[in-house]
């Protein structure tokens, strides 16, 4: 699986050396007036990845789901995909892309692949995970009355995947402005690849410290981001309690004004109806060419000679990447190998500081929220908002105020990993902390237990399972954030501190791309191992131990 | 050769299934033929493969050998003239009680113009008008069973499998249902030409049915062919109904044979492994206390549900373990207690514990698992090496209850001790004293 990865990373090194040696791309303007239009192309570009991620993740995990060894094969592989640190593919898919198409079309099309790939895994999960889960007596009953597969995932798939695709997308965004600042001003030695964006507002902003447009440009994008919550998300929210599998009735369903809105609009009435005819016919057409299905049958999925000649095809690609891939990595020296170890444990101690600071915080203040109404009813709006802000964008703030200090990089490091991650687990430390039962509270009052004691006999236990689900995506967060945390170009020079994301950002810039495959395996290696060796075994403690249900 | 009216047959059906090394049978050598009018109760324990047995008449699941007529046309695929009805209902949540009707009809597709006023008319039948637009979560779960009747008529089948329908309802949700299921059949208010019902409750099974097919397990057979023929609306007290009753359920507990044939052999021994019946302890003391207030303590079968607030199935399988354990003997669908269960329902806490270690060290998959624990270090061993072990004997869910059952009853003996978050069985110290004492 590695391999493969590492045979395709090559693959876009290799096309990168045939890209033109220098790009100037347009000038970005400072000015007021020029936001709306920089945040219509940044929204339209998060769209276009956004609905690519949507039909990736249809395709993959409806593949994966029904076709057991098409299963063994992708699931695997999307894990190691997803601790793929993003930032290192885009100089690969900016230069192989640039080799062969115009340089502002490659760059448009890198920037949407980036934000893909910062949005794509999770809700890649989400559906897969949701598609396997579905009752098997809603699927004997879809089989009974005879639902074609049109029907089956309109009524049935759809559906049922709903809500966890809705909050996934709503995660999706968020990790796609996260890179958005990246995606959108890019530079490779003497290529300087930029797109007219919010992002690179923001990075121009902050490269010519001009702390009026800065703070403009991120006015703007907090702008952008309540503006979808409100009038995208929420309502969305709203309109999908009604695909929710329990058979409970939900005290509290969530609401959103412009749903509401929505729904008493006299002109959205008549287009759903009109939808509705159309929807009517599109039905009917497509359940004249397609037959109803029986029950999935476990093992199906026999080899045809045409899978077989494309997974044939696809092997020896991927195995001659691998090959040359290994020839590069030989040419990478003993002592740079042991820089990188040195660089990688750097970075681990980043991760596990900025770990360590977003739970000591979010602990109390998580609890705090998650089981007092008032409070939540108050916060809860502002730490959403605080949450969207993407972490990127605060960072040149941040650095205007840390490079004074000494070792002012590093600090401004870890706080760019918290920014990016501690939200993970604040959130689920409010959920977890809101689902504590009330009988068990009571219980603890009776008790007059002193607040250490409830802490450790009924707070930390029943949280457990939350934080370790909050860990896992902050720690992977974390890592991915290293590239644009330990180097950065500020003010016209360079900064960076020892880690393996500098040592990523530094052989792109250098246009060292051994290296740079050295570097980005390794934090492949890193990540995946901390994975299965750490939190995949807490997670199962978890499950096993301290799951309330 | 067949004559016209004949719906369904079914020739040597038999179902397999890998699981690891081993095949297992869930239904074998059933032979059943169904014809229109008839309304079947398909009866018997769980674990007795008539689910299975529904899922391969509707083709959801092909079988492993025998054929599957319909009409005298093998059945390819999904059955296009069966409809179910779901024990746990099989609504879709996201849609409202009309749209849960209009969709069957959708997926055959009938136009709006025919589904809409159809749907209604169904829920009209039912009773559901002024529920279409409610979603299933808001409805009781006897009204949650009403849509699913009304989806299932709705495509007008000629072959109605109910499966389970009533048994995830309350007591008195489901004697309602099932009386306006079985007034929409003998008036002829639905098209459908014949009803299958898959059922482990006996009573139910008797107060429907026209014919009842009754299945055991282990393998899954069939084991009798009864007509009813008692006129509707059928007394539960009167004479005829009781008598059958009581034949379903001599036919379903059998006769306490000799022990060695009860036991059966220790896993990995040649020779059937005699499946634990899953009951806890609570339940089985209680039947225990009831016999011994009964004269001579002895009963009916047929009347212990009622009594002791359990379905059929439940008490067959208390009888069964308390059968298994010596205290209690069943013959025609009678059931008494031994000298020694009397014994037991008497006994003091502690008493009755050693009644128990004694009897289950009886029990050959007990010695087995003794034997096992006292060849280790610690003399424990982990749960999932003991499950493995199981499970080359039966099929791995099959094993996990074994295993839950055993350990349940071996912390109740004193006999083990269990372990949870090492997941480790162990042997209790004493247990093994006395083990050396008797010896």
């Amino acid at each position: 699986m590695l391999l493969a990865v590492a045979g395709l990373l090559y693959l876009g090194v290799r096309l990168a050396f045939d890209a033109p040696t220098a790009v100037q791309g347009p000038e970005i303007e400072l000015t007021p007036a020029a936001l709306p239009w920089y945040a219509a192309l940044s929204v339209g570009r998060m769209s276009a990845a956004y609905a690519f991620s949507f039909l990736f993740t249809i395709v993959y995990g409806y593949v994966a789901a029904y076709n057991r060894r098409a299963e063994t094969v992708l699931m695997p592989l999307l894990d190691v995909l997803q601790s793929v640190p993003i930032l290192s593919f885009l100089p690969v898919v900016l230069l192989g892309l640039s080799a062969i198409l115009p340089e502002g079309v490659a760059a448009e099309l890198a920037a949407i692949v980036l934000i893909f790939t910062s949005q794509v895994w999770n809700l890649t999960f989400a559906w897969y995970q949701s598609l396997t889960t579905i009752g098997k007596d809603l699927r004997e009953a879809s089989a009974t009355f005879r639902f074609n597969r049109w029907l089956r995932l309109k009524w049935l798939e759809l559906p049922a995947g709903a809500i966890s695709l809705i909050w996934n997308s709503m995660m999706s965004w968020a990790g796609g402005w996260f890179f958005l600042m990246a995606a959108e001003s890019y530079s490779v030695g003497e290529r300087n690849f930029r797109l007219p964006g919010l992002g690179s507002f923001l990075q121009k902003a902050a490269s010519e410290g001009d702390i009026q447009s800065l703070f403009l440009g991120i006015g703007a994008l907090v702008l952008v981001v309540v503006a979808l919550d409100q009038l995208v998300w929420r309502p969305l929210l709203a309109w999908a309690d009604r695909f929710k599998l329990e058979m409970v009735e939900d005290q509290t369903p969530p609401t959103a004004w412009f749903y509401d809105l929505l729904n008493d609009s006299r002109f959205v009435q008549q287009l759903g109806a009109h939808l509705g005819r159309l929807n009517e016919r599109l039905d009917s057409w497509l359940s004249e060419r397609l037959q109803p299905l029986g029950m999935p049958q476990p093992g199906a999925g026999a080899w045809t000679p045409l899978s077989l000649g494309v997974v044939a095809v696809l092997l020896a690609a991927v195995g001659y990447g691998a090959f040359l891939a290994l020839q590069a990595l030989l040419t990478v020296s003993v002592a740079q190998w042991l820089a990188l170890a040195a660089a990688l444990v750097a970075t681990f101690l980043r991760v596990t500081v900025a770990m360590i600071i977003a739970l000591a915080w979010t602990l109390p203040v998580g609890v705090a929220i998650g089981s007092n109404a008032t409070l939540a009813r108050w916060l809860q709006p502002v730490v959403q908002i605080a949450a969207s802000v993407p972490a990127t964008a605060l960072f040149p703030a941040f650095l205007l105020i840390f490079l004074g200090l000494p070792n002012g990089l590093n600090i401004a490091a870890v706080i760019l990993m918290l920014m990016g991650t501690q939200w993970y687990l604040l959130f689920n430390i409010i959920a977890g902390a809101s689902a504590i039962p009330q009988d068990l509270k009571h219980t603890a009052a009776l008790l007059h237990l002193k607040p250490a004691a409830r802490w450790r006999a009924l707070t930390l236990p029943a949280l457990f399972p939350y934080i370790i689900t909050g860990g896992i995506t902050a720690s992977g967060g974390a890592w991915n954030a290293s590239i644009v945390a330990e180097y950065t170009e500020f003010g016209g020079s360079v900064h960076s501190v020892t880690g393996i994301g500098a040592t990523i950002a530094h052989a792109t810039a250098d246009g060292h791309y051994a290296l740079l495959l050295a570097a980005t395996l390794t934090m492949i290696l890193a990540v995946v191992a901390i994975n299965r060796l750490l939190w995949r075994r807490l997670y199962v403690l978890a499950e096993e131990r301290f799951r309330m249900e | 050769m067949n004559e016209p009216n004949i719906l369904l047959q079914l020739s040597n059906v038999e179902q397999r299934y890998r699981s690891g090394q081993r095949t297992f049978t869930a239904v074998e050598n059933v032979n059943l033929t169904l014809a229109e009018g008839e309304f079947v109760a398909l009866l018997g324990p769980s674990g007795c493969g008539k689910s299975t047995l529904l899922r391969i008449i509707t083709g959801l699941q092909q079988p492993s050998e025998g054929s599957v007529l319909y009409r005298n046309q093998p059945l390819q695929g999904v059955n296009p003239y069966a409809t179910i009805v779901f024990q746990t209902f099989a609504l879709f949540p996201w849609f409202s009680v009309l749209e849960n009707v209009e969709i069957a009809l959708k997926a055959r597709g009938l136009p709006a113009s025919v589904r809409a006023p159809r749907a209604m008319e169904l829920l009209d039948r039912v009773g559901l008008d002024g529920f279409e637009s409610a979603y299933p979560r808001e409805l009781s779960g006897g009204m949650r069973q009403k849509v699913g009747f009304a989806r299932a008529m709705a495509v007008e089948p000629e072959l109605l499998c109910l499966d389970e329908p009533f048994s995830a309802l309350d007591v008195l949700s489901a004697e309602s249902l099932r009386n306006d299921l079985i007034e929409l059949w003998i008036e002829g208010k639905i098209p459908t030409k014949a009803i299958l019902m898959v059922t482990h409750n006996i009573e139910e099974a008797i107060m429907l049915a026209g014919r009842i097919v009754v299945m055991d397990k282990g393998p899954g057979r069939i084991v009798a062919d009864l007509p009813v023929d008692l006129p509707y609306p059928r007394q539960r007290n009167a004479p005829a109904f009781t008598a059958l009753i009581d034949r379903v359920y001599g036919l379903l507990a059998g006769q306490t044979q000799a022990e060695h044939i009860e036991l059966g052999t220790a896993p990995g021994e040649p020779g059937a492994t005699r499946i634990l019946p899953f009951v806890s302890i609570g339940d089985l003391t209680g039947m225990l206390e009831y016999l011994s207030d009964r004269e001579r303590g002895h009963a009916d079968i047929y009347l212990l549900p009622e009594r002791l607030g359990v379905d059929s199935d439940e008490v067959l399988r208390l009888i069964e373990a308390a059968e298994l354990l010596g205290f209690v003997n069943v013959a025609q669908g009678d059931v008494a207690l031994t000298p020694l269960g009397d014994t037991f329902a008497d006994a003091s806490i502690l008493a009755r514990k050693n009644i128990f270690a004694v009897r289950i060290r009886r029990l050959p998959i007990f010695k087995w698992l003794t034997t096992m624990l006292r060849a280790t270090e610690g003399h424990s061993l982990e749960w999932d090496v003991v499950r493995t072990a199981l499970e080359l004997e039966f099929p791995p869910d099959e094993a996990e209850r074994q295993l839950d059952t055993i350990v349940d009853w071996g912390r109740y003996a004193e006999v083990l001790a269990y372990d949870d978050s090492k997941a480790l069985i162990t042997l209790e110290p004493e247990a093994i004293v006395l083990e050396k004492a008797t010896a």
